[in-house]
């Protein structure tokens, strides 16, 4: 952190002086670790068209804290984790194995999920506005050992995609292709889901559960406007997300404002264009 | 109108490379989807499967591909060789047939950012096609697409392609590596006439040059006698085979699709 903070202070910014506002610095660098994140992610949720899958995984994330608080977790995160991916798990379980379009199966889900997490935070006449700071997000709040784990899963997922790639893609255009060129299509989109599952609840206390979906599906939508391969996709969704990052939080710190849903403004604005510049 | 209808039709097995099917039976949650389906398929033979919807053509397929559980037996001989059961696992000493596979067309909209190249390199490299491509796949896949007439389709997105451009690009695919066996599912569905006519003489000279079995599924009887040595008629069953014109007048062929004596076999 240290290298990080000596590096900022060389930017023009007030708040980059030396020695102060740490918690901009920090909430910097988690956006440009999260951005990143989101952007490659973004381009496989919108490719194998998941994203209604993904706002139901933050739902169910929302749950998974909800347990995690119920049973006292110092870091109700980490149960989080877990119920999001058993919940991405079982989905994909239940998808294999029962006749029902997927999007049907996913409002099973994400129903079940929410009514669980309602019920379980307002146990005993609790009161839900405790889960609000969940759903708003706070990346000025961010600490440095979050980013860490933050920036290892941004190294997983880029491993993911330079290893399995390929193999994700040909199984969303066509899973008997896929097959019989020996691609495992369950296991590749499990693992998928799994990893955004992870994302999604690790980001959410930062992001702001509202708001999320959105990065999961404006940089590749907006990408998708005006790229012609899938490099192209790769690197305008990317730099789309990191972009929208940085200005939203820019934003946020001299206006106020959730940094979140800044970002999420700015990718909207991002997708106006490329709409406006799309290919013929 | 093409001339060639085929090289040798083999009378028997001995002296060519041959697919057997023998008894295959396939059953999806205790309904009977094939029962007791048996017949041959020789190389440099083009064999086509017909069958209403629901008759079992992609089930069919899927077995001999090794995707489904069956019961009966798949055996491949190459010439003079001994038989290889199919969907055994492991590879038999190298002599295991390589089945190419042109799936039913993929939908693919418009806007999908997928290049041909990105298509056909996901497919066959282990590059990651989300970063810039280098040279030498770029290179491989136009050789590919070469063998179909489509090396000018390589940068053209996935969704803009025609259907008969976009039947030539999963061809492509299927052929590489060459297989000894090649099974495509309703090519012909979404393509032009143009586009058809294209597609037939591209198999006839595939099946000539590297001595291929070409197994597909058709809806189009029309052209049927134009290019298939044998035609399977299936509903569950083989309810016929043999030469097409055998087949198109065929008593089970006309029942099948309730069709009425005597108005002739196009659709």
């Amino acid at each position: 952190m240290t290298f990080w903070y000596a590096l900022v202070d060389l930017l023009p910014f007030e708040w980059a002086q030396s020695g102060s506002m740490y918690f901009m610095k920090n909430a910097l660098l988690a956006v440009l670790v999260i951005t990143p994140l989101f952007g490659l992610l973004s381009t496989m949720v919108v490719h194998s068209r998941m994203s209604f899958f993904s706002d139901a995984l933050g739902h169910s994330a929302f749950t998974g804290m909800a347990i995690g608080a119920l049973f006292g977790f110092h870091e109700p995160t980490w149960a989080a984790v877990v119920f999001a991916i058993l919940f991405a798990l079982l989905f994909n379980l239940v998808k294999r194995r029962s006749a029902l379009a997927s999007d049907t199966v996913i409002g099973v889900f994400s129903s079940t999920a929410v009514a669980l997490g309602i019920f379980l935070s307002t146990l005993n006449g609790r009161s839900f506005t405790r889960f609000n700071a969940l759903l708003v997000g706070d990346i000025l709040s961010v600490e440095p050992a979050k980013v860490g784990v933050l920036a290892l899963i941004l190294l997983a997922v880029a491993a993911l995609w330079l290893a399995s790639f390929n193999q994700l893609m040909l199984s969303a255009i066509s899973p008997a292709l896929a097959d019989s060129r020996g691609v495992r299509v369950f296991w590749q989109e499990t693992v998928f889901s799994v990893a955004i599952a992870v994302v999604v609840t690790l980001s959410m206390t930062w992001v702001g559960l509202l708001v999320i979906n959105s990065l999961l599906v404006l940089p590749a939508a907006s990408a998708r406007n005006v790229a012609r391969n899938m490099w192209q996709y790769h690197l305008f969704s990317l730099l789309g997300a990191v972009l929208a990052g940085i200005a939203g939080l820019m934003t946020s710190y001299h206006v106020g404002g959730s940094a979140g849903a800044a970002i999420t403004m700015y990718l909207a604005l991002g997708f106006a264009l490329t709409f406006l510049l799309r290919k013929k | 109108m093409r001339k060639i209808k085929h090289g040798k039709l083999a009378a028997g097995c001995a002296d060519s490379c041959c697919l057997k099917l023998d008894g295959l039976s396939v059953k999806l949650e205790g309904d009977s989807i094939l029962e007791d389906v048996s017949f041959h398929l020789h190389c440099g033979e083009i064999v086509a499967l017909i069958g209403p919807n629901g008759a079992g053509k992609s089930t069919l397929f899927r077995s001999i591909l090794g995707q489904m559980g069956y019961q009966g037996k798949i055996t491949f001989s190459p010439a003079g060789g001994p038989a290889i059961r199919l969907s055994d696992g492991a590879a038999i000493g190298g002599a295991r047939p390589l089945v190419g596979y042109v799936p039913q067309a993929p939908s693919f909209d418009r806007g999908d950012p997928v290049s041909v190249l990105d298509f056909f390199t996901a497919a066959t490299a282990r590059w990651p096609v989300w970063l810039p491509i280098p040279r030498k796949y770029r290179a491989r896949a136009a050789a590919c697409l070469e063998r179909v007439h489509g090396a000018d389709l390589l940068d053209r997105p996935m969704g803009g392609l025609s259907g008969g451009q976009l039947q030539r690009v999963l061809l492509a695919l299927a052929l590489e590596p060459v297989p000894h066996i090649l099974i495509l599912d309703e090519p012909l569905s979404g393509v032009d006439i143009e586009g058809e006519h294209q597609l037939l003489d591209m198999l006839d000279e595939l099946r000539t040059q590297y001595d291929l079995s070409i197994f597909l599924s058709t809806h189009d009887f029309a052209t049927l006698g134009q290019f298939a040595d044998k035609v399977i008629l299936l509903n569950r069953r083989v309810l016929k085979s043999g030469p097409p014109e055998e087949v198109l007048s065929s008593s089970e062929f006309f029942e099948t699709f309730h069709l009425h004596m005597g108005k002739g076999g196009g659709q």
